[in-house]
């Protein structure tokens, strides 16, 4: 298993903590997953109630690691700003960059990207991008300081699966090298398997579980996809071909016409 | 003096940031904050002094994917 800034992770697959149906399927969900991560985010806390409290203290006893996002900002300073927020919150360096540019697609400014990765990284902080499949932003991240990428799959909470193999398979091909986690579009657990067997090294997802009818059972679907996958992508897997090969041999076999 | 918090407006007697989140509830909970839009790190709360007008930032872990 690669490392994801020095830290090894027991199984492919992260995991988002929003929009499950309550907090016990959630935790239900996460122990079917075995998910390694946990994904989190800062929302406004009140006074009163204290609702980000609670839940902070469920997710540390989930014992994964914790990625904290930058959900929802659109612009460098406002990312930047969110990530200091989260470093200080959550104590850990990782960020999940994300810089929207597009609110009905909520696909990534990838130039906001680049620059707030650059800060960041400059700052001591281990990002994480949440970027497209472009190979020449791929490259400026890692220029910028980036040593994980995360292409999406299809756009957030679609459920669209891998909308282009050929560039995550580019990509891939690119960055031998580089930790490459699909981020965002799966929505079943082929779309996660299919991932892992382009050779990616991790999955991240949250709706396809947290909306599915029984989280748990789904969270537990893409915990064996993505053993599959990764098993299938070690294993070589043989070259497709247009034409039939038969099998079974065709020595031997007798003549009846 | 009032500020704004979260969005809201509210009067607050405290003079530092770290008084005013006592007096707005947070007593020792784990949140992070930021004013004006920059980021104030707990260490430097206690040494911040806020104006009327300010905008605070409230914020505390939450669920996300």
């Amino acid at each position: 298993m690669r490392q994801f800034y020095g830290v090894t992770l027991d199984n492919p697959l992260m995991l988002g903590t929003a929009l499950y149906p309550s907090p016990a399927i959630l935790a239900d969900a996460f122990e079917e997953s075995k998910a390694a991560v946990a994904t989190v985010s800062l929302r406004r806390e009140s006074g009163q109630d204290k609702a980000g409290q609670e839940f902070w203290s469920m997710i540390r006893d989930l014992g994964v690691a914790i990625l904290p996002n930058t959900a929802g900002c659109h612009t460098v300073k406002e990312a930047v700003t969110t990530a200091h927020m989260a470093r200080e919150v959550f104590d850990t360096k990782w960020i999940k960059l994300e810089v929207i540019g597009h609110t009905d697609t909520l696909q990534p400014d990838v130039f906001g990207l680049v620059e707030a990765a650059r800060i960041l990284t400059e700052d001591g902080f281990q990002v994480f991008p949440y970027t497209t499949e472009d190979l020449v932003v791929a490259d400026k991240l890692l220029n910028a300081g980036c040593e994980v990428l995360m292409p999406w799959g299809a756009p957030i909470g679609s459920g669209q699966g891998l909308n282009n193999i050929l560039g995550l398979r580019t990509l891939r091909a690119h960055f031998e090298d580089v930790p490459l986690v699909v981020d965002a579009g799966i929505g079943l657990p082929s779309h996660a398997a299919q991932a892992m067997e382009l050779g990616y090294d991790a999955v991240l997802l949250n709706t396809a579980v947290a909306k599915a009818g029984d989280p748990a059972q789904m969270a537990r679907a893409m915990a064996l996809a993505v053993e599959a996958g990764q098993l299938a992508a070690v294993a070589d897997p043989m070259e497709p071909r247009d034409m039939a090969a038969p099998s079974t041999p065709v020595i031997g076999k007798a003549f009846l016409e | 003096m009032k500020i704004n918090v979260n969005g809201e407006s509210q009067s607050v007697s405290a003079v530092t940031l770290a008084d005013a989140l006592i007096e707005l509830g947070f007593g020792d909970a784990k949140v992070a904050t930021a004013v004006n839009e920059d980021f104030v790190p707990a260490g430097l709360r206690a040494a911040h002094i806020l104006n009327e007008g300010d905008r605070l930032e409230v914020l505390a872990p939450m669920q996300g994917g």
